[in-house]
């Protein structure tokens, strides 16, 4: 490795990412002196941790890795409690901390008295975690952490880490050689080129939108900007009430709002519950909306979904609209013409 | 003394032998129970040295590896003679020698037990800011239990096997009586000798395995759910 410079801002989480060779478990490793730098400084919280006794740094890091390294021989509880006893915790407190942390990342109380060969494979990382974590470190280590878990755990795993993070607001940094768990779960992504070469660092959506160089462009995959769309919810959007009349609102309105919206079908609400969609011929001057037939059910999306799930749904719904479900009440509509316009708009939710 | 049956004055066991020479079989059977435990424990501590020398410095494992072996394909009558001189007909003459014979055994363990710790499980130690002795006491040598319990079994029956030989210098607990029956062609002596030996072996064995699964709980659940 070369040179490389990088900042990383208190409680959120970094993604060290690049192809293989570029350095990026060997950066993380030296945060730890797992590795030890030649030269440089690696400062946490101002102070150099490349001096001084390197067990108790490492003591007061939490560090997780791909294999997970759970000692065989201890229970679940016995590998929790390791720090804390090197610590020198008081039993009680120990236990404690361990029923905390079982709680905290989403482990059966059960689980503690077996041994890890006993324990699923995402089980198993969830254990390597509450160890990480089991002294309250300020910073966490994660290299590859969800790389030894099928597809389906990774992602429930990764969401797990996202709601953990949310409630112990950690410095993590995280190595992984997937860009899309990289977009997932980064405040801030650094790409790594071979040799160590810092070739962007930047927040998610940034990275995607505008690729620092070439090689930044051809990481990140020609599909960048279905990638942003995961990134984003339904809320990030300026989204409107599209071709949508209260059923009070009468036929002559419903034409009206329709030809405004250039629509084919008008959405129709009873008291802010969404009904369905009306096509254009079945509406008869003086029939109420409300019996008027509704041939097609809402596409439905939540605030929070993300836009790519939005896209998604308003392909596979016959008026090419997703009707926003908020808590039951309607919400409003999304467009694959306002999604496609924020794409336009500046970077960023 | 009247034979009960005939033409057999010789009988695999004669009973009141027992009796009559209870304080003998005894003494031999402490005896060669000591001799094992001084030469397994013996050569245990000197395994433990080389084991960490062959581990520490990866070279040295084979020429240790290649030592040990000599020891162990020296025929065990020459090797209880060859000390003799320097020792005399003592107890260090008998032990040495058996202590030598089990280093084979107990070194090719002792490495492959802490072989066997995966690099992960290390780097996880080392990680979690454990020092080198920590992580050594309180998780290589633990994973290494195993192995070096089927290590000591090996060493153990074969050295309570082996002592029986000492007893051609004078030592060698029950061997000396094997010896004093072929002497005297009496096969009660020669019996118990062997008997005792065998069941003294098989004793041991169970001892060194059920401490061995006490000590390692975590070996002795088997694999499930994953």
């Amino acid at each position: 490795m070369t040179s490389l410079n990088l900042n990383i801002e208190e409680g959120s989480i970094v993604v060290l990412i690049g192809p293989s060779g570029c350095g990026k478990t060997t950066t993380l490793r030296m945060i730890n002196r797992l590795i030890e730098p030649t030269s440089g400084r690696i400062e946490i919280n101002g102070k150099d941790v490349t001096h001084g006794p390197v067990a108790e740094l490492r003591r007061e890091i939490g560090y997780v890795i791909q294999q997970v390294g759970l000692f065989p021989h201890q229970t679940i509880a016995g590998n929790i409690a390791t720090v804390p006893k090197m610590l020198g915790w008081e039993k009680q407190r120990v236990s404690d901390r361990i029923d905390e942390l079982a709680d905290l990342v989403g482990l059966e109380p059960s689980l503690l008295d077996r041994y890890p060969d006993e324990l699923s494979g995402g089980q198993q990382q969830r254990v390597g975690v509450a160890r990480a974590l089991a002294a309250d470190p300020p910073v966490l280590l994660m290299d590859e952490p969800f790389g030894a878990v099928d597809p389906i755990v990774r992602t429930r795993l990764q969401d797990e880490l996202l709601e953990l993070q949310a409630r112990v607001g950690k410095t993590i940094v995280l190595v992984t050689h997937d860009i899309d768990e990289a977009l997932k779960v980064a405040d801030r992504i650094a790409l790594l080129n071979v040799g160590g070469i810092l070739e962007q660092y930047s927040p998610a959506d940034e990275l995607l939108a505008e690729p620092a160089n070439q090689f930044v462009e051809e990481f990140v995959g020609e599909d960048r900007s279905v990638k942003r769309l995961q990134l984003r919810t339904v809320a990030d959007i300026p989204f409107h009430r599209g071709p949508v009349v209260a059923a009070t609102d009468g036929v002559a309105t419903a034409r009206s709002i329709m030809r405004e919206y250039s629509s084919e079908w008008v959405g129709v609400t009873s008291q802010n519950v969404f009904l369905g969609w009306v096509h254009g011929e079945d509406l008869q001057d003086g029939l109420p909306l409300e019996s008027a037939p509704r041939s097609v059910p809402a596409a439905q999306v939540q605030p929070g979904s993300t836009l790519r799930n939005a896209m998604q749904i308003i392909m596979t719904s016959h008026t090419s609209a997703a009707v926003i479900d908020n808590g039951g009440l309607f919400g409003g509509v999304v467009t694959l013409e306002l999604i496609r316009a924020s794409l336009e708009a500046e970077t960023g939710p | 003394m009247i034979p009960l049956f005939g033409q057999a004055p010789n009988p695999i066991v004669r009973w009141e032998y027992f009796i009559d020479e209870w304080d003998q079989i005894q003494r031999a059977l402490i005896e060669h129970l000591e001799l094992t435990v001084y030469a397994v424990t013996l050569g245990l501590v000197v395994s433990a040295g080389l084991s960490a020398i062959a581990l520490r410095f990866r070279r040295t494992a084979a020429p240790i590896n290649g030592v040990t072996a000599f020891l162990y394909t020296i025929p065990s009558v020459a090797l209880f003679g060859i000390l003799v001189p320097y020792f005399g007909l003592s107890r260090l003459s008998a032990v040495l020698p058996l202590a030598a014979y089990t280093l084979l055994i107990l070194v090719t363990n002792i490495v492959a037990g802490f072989n066997s710790v995966s690099p992960e499980v290390r780097e996880a130690a080392d990680g979690m800011g454990m020092t080198p002795a920590r992580r050594i006491l309180h998780v290589e040598l633990p994973l290494a239990m195993p192995y070096i319990v089927t290590g000591l079994r090996i060493a153990v029956v074969s050295t309570v096997g082996l002592v029986t030989v000492a007893a051609i210098i004078g030592q060698g607990g029950l061997g000396r009586l094997i010896l004093d029956g072929l002497r005297r062609a009496f096969w009660t002596p020669m019996t118990i000798g062997a008997v005792l030996s065998i069941l003294l072996a098989l004793a041991l064995d169970g001892l060194i395995l059920g401490a061995g699964k006490w000590l390692t709980p975590w070996a002795q659940r088997g694999r499930s759910a994953l």
